[in-house]
């Protein structure tokens, strides 16, 4: 289980530590400092001391550590560092050292209710918010006017029950349910143009509003497509696996419904291309550089958002290029090229063209960067995902329903 | 209004302010400077001083300031403990409050504080938590017992904590039931017996699956970890469980995702492959781990490296999933190399084309480390995927005309290795091969450039000119190079001995004479004698045909696979290690190990309490270990004849030692030569007296005395072997039985026949690698001998000082903060009667017995002697020796993580004072 836990900066000062059974000195941290200094970005998850074990996440600029004397599943502590990153966010907007030292007292009477002697206690948003009430400017001056505290004194309604996920007695004036069904891209695509691997990683994130005590089913127009899905909590399995329909009684506020994998089964369709030419060896010292993004599989949307990322070879000095549209920068010391180009309009096809810069003499062989790509396309599902309705039982009046459809590039690489 | 504002400070000091600010009238004022407090502590300022102030703002209705001071109190109560007293007061009125957060919150704190006075106090407030009629207050409680377990193992079983706890894994409430396991499965764990205190039976087992279903996605993972230290009666019922598990394999948290893995893949053990139900869990079971990758680095690492171990033990579920573990260019590193790994794992004739266009991709990537292991996967898909082998080689071509630096380095081992694997095939590429050879650095490429030049001399037409540059910087050389290029000089020499007699003795003479490397002198000797005396012999040893090499290099040993299956999601299976292996103070733990198929052990350890062991079990555990002789040794690559050859060739080269002497590789003989070398026997550990452990009326005749010894680093059984019967006895053997330090025979036992009458002293080398098994008393050990006539049971115990490793050194600081770690329960103490001589002379008698004194201090005319060995097995003992001058009384300390081993260290410590 976990020990302790401790924050870093980026700069190696622990700024926070936190015990659950006996002090274990701060020192322990070392040994992550040291591998940290070894592979700044990539530290690796799990490190071992002498007589302890480091298991550790780094999110918003800090790096959590938490400490364990004995065996314990690393991907338990990983999930629960993230929970508790996810609930600093939730409380404070922000996760980074400042907002930390401007909450201290409220993190340490946080991080106090989410785990008890290295067993996690309460890790719900909705119960540790009716437990310790998230900061904000109107009540602090009420509670110095009046004397009341941020703690609560009754112990949660939804900590025991068997919807621990929300609370009891919730009222809204306006009872909307909004679903956004997000897909993230993931692809490898070669020099010529050929998939490597392409998957889709796919979200469904709610914003429910709805008093009293909705049960929701929401059902889908094609089931069948998901690879794999993983589940809130509050998703009844059973009836998943017998109708492939989705029952619930949701959270209160956001959350995400579902998670769901799209791939090995089917082939998914990659919305955007890019023609690429890059010669670094030209003549003299001077390269060329030529690219061009255009639509493909779009079932008709727009793509927007568009923005490639080229790590450039180290032997790249300088660029110094035109764009049809968007802007570039290039920074000579990370060697990141970056084309931001928004909105594509057809029939005009974004390019940027120009001279490269190499250092002279410098080997130019093996050298091939990958592009990376973003975009998104709004309202279109690139797995042909739809949402066929939304029912709600348990509550009498009538609620606003929603569903909008985002396709982004997730992990989206164009090799040169 | 932010928290920032509690560190400013003013310069009559913190402290001060603060102490004035707690015993404010105010209690706004009171809440702030406690704020203020905690504060400094989370950055880990010592506010120490403030306990009695911060203590007296306990009584209060305002539960915040309550939970501020219990907060304060966690982290100091030890350093106070007598102040600590006088909040206990506080802890035992809240436990009887109507509000159930407080009677929670109260018996939660109480058990955060670690001090023996309150701990106490804290039995009946707990109980009646455990029982309490609101399930957040028994969650809680169930939290706590795991907690004084930590604290007095003792007064948890003493108590009927234990039972309450197993009460509760049927409470109505699945939240409570959860924290019960939770709780059991950490008491098992540190369990001092190191056995589980808590069985699992079939309705238990229900309980738990019924609340996985309703409980928190933590309370699932510790319901699931609980289930898979379960072994179902049988087939049906791993089908009911895995059945049940099933569903949470679709769950949000990874953690829940892997746990459920871990039980599906030990209960499919138990299905037969032909079932439905396998095929169906296989499939099942993919998607998951798919989209474990798709998360968090982080998770992503710990899934890989599961998955790794899943892809070893059936590598059916992944096979169709290649793609996934491709590489992105932005992954971290530790995610890259994990990837890679299983690629190779995956690779088949099916998918080889994909893999190596992406390897190709790979080893033109930044990051070196990367671009090598890249690289070197290749040349292992050219071994494990035969039909692709051609595909391979002409990748590493295309790698190699790239020429840059590491990947030609790293391009050239492996394809050391696909020679290796396909003599004969490829030898057309060593031109190219050879058009890099200025370019080569690293020693372990130069040294397989050599080799391959060696090996193919014949079809190499510079070979000579090649091996002669090598030859100009041959003392710069790497050791492996140097071996190298000697072997492949010889090679040459023996293929082509017209035109490279000067070279091969230029090689010779400069390993034999000018070298001091040992290896490289003997090796050069050997061949030298070899080629003078019989170049056709020589022809046979060093051109001799080679054993192919494997397919798979790296696979992990079946056994500790399975038993890392067991432990998937845990520390363990990120290491690939056993438990034992690397959590301290398990030495004697519980192995878990993979339940076999159709029926399931009733008991995975056989129970052996007596000394003398019961003769079935013991012939049941014996005839499996193959009892008829020793462990083969590793067979030479020579055949037979040579070995007169070399032992006869090398008397001339030496001077004349005895041949015998020099070709004998027995380990028994070693120590009775060095001790003929050094004249005389140099200042001996102690050997206990021997003892009869065979009486000749129990052994047909065969009577067999024995002790333990230890020398120089090796353990050994000196045994005599006396026979007293009417017939002659041979064809002697032995065989030693499981046992808890692993000690098995280090080499055959070299006893002749005996004729009657006639004794013969029997010394056996001892290793201690062996299996481990926990026996009673612990360094019990149970023996088989056979000669002609019989098979003969019998059992000693092993002196603990044997086991004693010459490492057992600690640093000063390392003894201290050691001393400091292992907590009180772990002490203890030994009075040793009659002890004669000074601290001086115990101190020297303890070092030559690998019990090393680390400090010695006198305090208020006491000698004290602090001392730390280390046994075979890795557990550190550290000792504190209390001498009096005049009291022939001494009192031995002993702390370690692993105190079972207390009993026979202090039997070894007593009789090596007194020898």
């Amino acid at each position: 289980m976990i020990h302790s836990l401790f924050i870093i900066n980026p700069s190696g000062d622990v700024f926070l530590e936190k015990h659950w059974r006996s002090v274990i000195p701060r020192s322990v941290c070392d040994y992550y400092l040291e591998a940290q200094r070894a592979s700044p970005n990539d530290v690796p998850p799990v490190l071992a001391a002498p007589h302890h074990y480091l298991i550790s996440i780094q999110r918003g600029g800090v790096a959590l550590v938490a400490v364990s004397k004995q065996e314990v599943a690393p991907l338990f502590v990983i999930e629960f560092l993230h929970r508790v990153v996810d609930t600093f966010q939730d409380y404070f907007s922000d996760c980074t050292e400042t907002i930390i030292k401007e909450n201290y007292v409220v993190v340490y009477e946080l991080l106090d209710e989410m785990l008890d002697n290295g067993f996690p206690l309460a890790t719900e948003s909705n119960i540790l918010k009716e437990l310790i009430k998230p900061p904000n400017i109107l009540r602090t001056i009420a509670n110095t006017v009046t004397g009341k505290s941020n703690v609560s004194s009754i112990l949660p309604s939804g900590q025991l029950s068997n919807v621990p996920w929300r609370r009891s007695g919730v009222k809204y004036a306006n009872n909307e349910a909004y679903f956004d069904v997000i897909e993230e891209v993931d692809a490898i695509i070669d020099k010529s143009g050929a998939t490597v691997s392409a998957e889709i990683q796919g979200y469904i994130d709610c914003c429910i509003k709805l008093s009293g005590m909705p049960d929701l089913t929401l059902t889908f127009v094609n089931p069948r497509l998901f690879d794999d899905v993983s589940f809130h909590p509050c998703v009844r399995f059973k009836r998943w696996e017998s109708e492939r329909i989705l029952s619930f009684i949701p959270p209160d506020g956001n959350f995400r419904l579902m998670s769901y994998h799209i791939g090995s089964q089917s082939v998914v369709a990659i919305p955007i291309y890019v023609r690429h030419n890059l010669t670094l060896r030209n003549n003299g010292d001077q390269g060329r550089l030529d690219l061009t993004v255009g639509p493909k599989q779009t079932m008709g949307r727009t793509l927007e958002n568009v923005a490639l990322e080229i790590c450039m070879p180290k032997c790249v000095l300088n660029c110094s290029l035109t764009a049809n549209q968007g802007k570039y920068s290039y920074d000579p010391v990370s060697k990141v090229l970056l084309w931001d180009i928004g909105r594509i309009e057809l029939p005009k096809l974004p390019n940027i063209r120009g001279s490269v810069s190499v250092a002279s003499g410098a080997d130019t062989s093996g050298a091939n960067p990958s592009i990376n790509v973003h975009f998104t396309i709004p309202q279109l599902a690139v797995s042909g995902l739809r949402v066929s309705r939304l029912d709600m039982y348990g509550a009498k009046y009538k609620p606003f329903k929603g569903v909008k459809y985002v396709t982004k590039a997730g992990k989206f690489h164009v090799r040169m | 209004m932010t928290d920032s504002k509690y560190f400013t400070t003013t310069k009559k000091g913190e402290i001060f302010e603060l102490k004035s600010e707690l015993n404010s009238d105010k209690k706004e004022k009171k809440k702030e400077a406690v704020k203020k407090v905690i504060a400094s502590m989370t950055v880990g300022k010592d506010v120490s001083a403030l306990f009695p102030d911060v203590v007296n703002c306990m009584q209060t209705d305002n539960l915040e300031l309550k939970k501020l001071v219990y907060l304060y109190l966690m982290n100091y109560a030890k350093s106070q403990p007598d102040m600590a007293i006088m909040a206990v007061n506080t802890f035992v009125k809240d436990c009887e409050d109507s509000n159930p957060l407080i009677r929670a919150l109260a018996v939660r704190t109480m058990g955060c504080i670690r001090v023996d006075k309150i701990t106490e106090y804290l039995c009946e407030p707990l109980r009646k938590c455990l029982k309490d009629e609101d399930p957040y207050v028994r969650k809680t409680a169930a939290v706590c017992v795991a907690k004084l377990y930590d604290i007095s193992p003792s007064m948890v079983e003493d108590q009927g904590f234990l039972d309450q706890l197993k009460d509760l894994l049927s409470d109505s409430n699945p939240m409570v039931v959860a924290n019960a396991v939770a709780a059991l499965s950490e008491i098992n764990e540190a369990s001092v017996s190191g056995h589980p205190l808590v069985e699992m039976n079939a309705p238990t087992i229900n309980k738990l699956l019924t609340a996985l279903n309703e409980c928190t996605e933590w309370g699932q993972v510790f319901i699931l970890d609980a289930l898979s230290n379960y072994s179902p009666r049988d087939a049906r019922e791993a089908h009911s469980v895995c059945e049940r598990i099933t569903p949470r394999l679709a769950h949000a948290n990874a953690a829940v995702v892997l746990s459920a893995v871990k039980v599906l893949m030990k209960l499919m053990e138990m299905l037969s492959d032909e079932t439905e139900l396998v095929g169906t869990l296989s499939r099942k079971l993919a998607p998951p781990l798919v989209t474990l990758l798709s998360a968090e680095p982080e998770v992503q690492y710990v899934a890989l490296r599961n998955i790794n171990l899943v892809v070893q033990k059936r590598p059916d579920i992944l096979k169709h999933e290649m793609k996934v573990f491709f590489v992105k260019y932005n992954d971290p590193i530790y995610v890259k190399l994990e990837k890679l790994d299983i690629m190779i794992r995956l690779a088949s004739q099916a998918n080889i084309a994909q893999v190596l266009g992406e390897l190709k991709e790979y080893a033109t990537e930044v990051d070196v480390d990367f671009v090598r292991k890249a690289v070197r996967a290749i040349g292992r898909c050219a071994i494990k995927v035969e039909p692709s082998a051609e595909r391979c080689v002409s990748t590493l071509l295309e790698l190699i005309q790239t020429k840059v630096n590491y990947v030609v380095q790293e391009a050239i081992v492996v394809i050391k290795d696909i020679f290796r694997k396909y003599p004969n095939k490829y030898e057309s590429i060593i031109s190219t091969l050879c058009e890099n050879l200025d370019t080569l650095d690293e020693p372990e490429a130069r040294a397989s450039m050599v080799w391959i030049v060696g090996e193919y001399a014949e079809r190499i037409d510079n070979a000579d000119e090649l091996l002669d540059s090598f030859l100009e910087g041959f003392h710069d050389e790497n050791a492996q190079v140097q071996l190298q290029l000697l072997t492949a000089v010889v090679k040459l020499f023996l293929k082509r001995p017209a035109d490279t007699q000067e070279l091969v003795q230029h090689v010779l003479s400069l390993a034999t004479q000018d070298s001091d490397n040992p290896d490289l002198r003997d090796r050069g000797f050997i061949y030298w004698r070899l080629l003078s005396t019989d170049p056709a012999a020589a022809k046979e040893v060093v051109l001799a045909d080679k054993p192919l090499i494997s397919e798979e290099t790296d696979l992990l040993e079946p056994t500790l696979l399975d038993e890392l299956i067991c432990h998937i999601s845990s520390l363990a299976s990120v290491y690939h290690k056993p438990p034992t292996a690397f959590v301290e103070g398990r030495g004697a733990g519980v192995r878990k190990s993979l339940p076999a198929r159709g029926t399931v052990s009733e008991d995975t350890q056989p129970q052996l309490q007596t000394v003398i062991p019961n003769q079935e079990s013991l012939i049941g555990d014996l005839l499996s270990m193959d009892i008829g002789g020793p462990p083969a040794p590793a067979a030479p690559a020579a055949p037979a004849s040579n070995l007169d050859l070399l032992a006869g060739g090398l008397d001339v080269l030496l001077g004349g030692p005895e041949p015998a002497a020099t070709a004998t590789t027995a380990t028994g003989s070693a120590t009775g030569l060095l001790g003929d070398i050094f004249g005389a026997v140099p200042p001996a550990s102690y050997v206990p007296p021997k003892q009869c452990w065979l009486p000749a009326d129990k052994g047909k005749g065969l009577e067999i005395w024995g002790t333990f010894t230890r020398q120089n680093g090796q353990m050994r059984m000196e045994m005599t072997f006396t026979n007293k019967a009417m017939q002659a006895m041979s064809g002697f053997a032995i065989q030693l039985n499981k046992n808890s330090f692993g000690v098995f025979p280090g080499g055959a036992l070299a006893v002749g026949a005996l004729a009657p009458g006639a004794a013969a002293d029997a010394p056996l080398a001892l290793a201690a690698a062996g299996p481990v098994q926990r026996m009673d008393p612990l360094n019990n050990l149970q023996v088989a001998v056979k000669n002609n006539i019989d098979v003969f049971y019998f059992a000693c115990l092993i002196p603990a000082h044997i086991l004693f490793t010459e490492d057992g050194q600690l640093d000063k600081r390392v003894f201290l903060t050691t001393w400091k770690e292992i907590p009180a329960a772990n002490e203890v103490q030994h009075t040793i009667s009659n002890v004669l001589g000074t601290a001086d002379s115990i101190a020297q008698k303890m070092t030559l017995n690998n019990i090393f004194t680390i400090a010695k201090r006198n305090v208020e005319g006491q000698d004290m002697l602090y001392q730390s060995l280390k046994l075979t097995n890795n557990i550190w003992v550290l000792l504190e020796l209390k001498l009096q001058p005049g009291n022939p009384e001494a009192t031995l300390s002993l702390k370690s993580r692993t105190v079972e081993v207390a009993t026979c260290i202090f039997q070894a410590y007593e009789a090596i004072i007194k020898s």
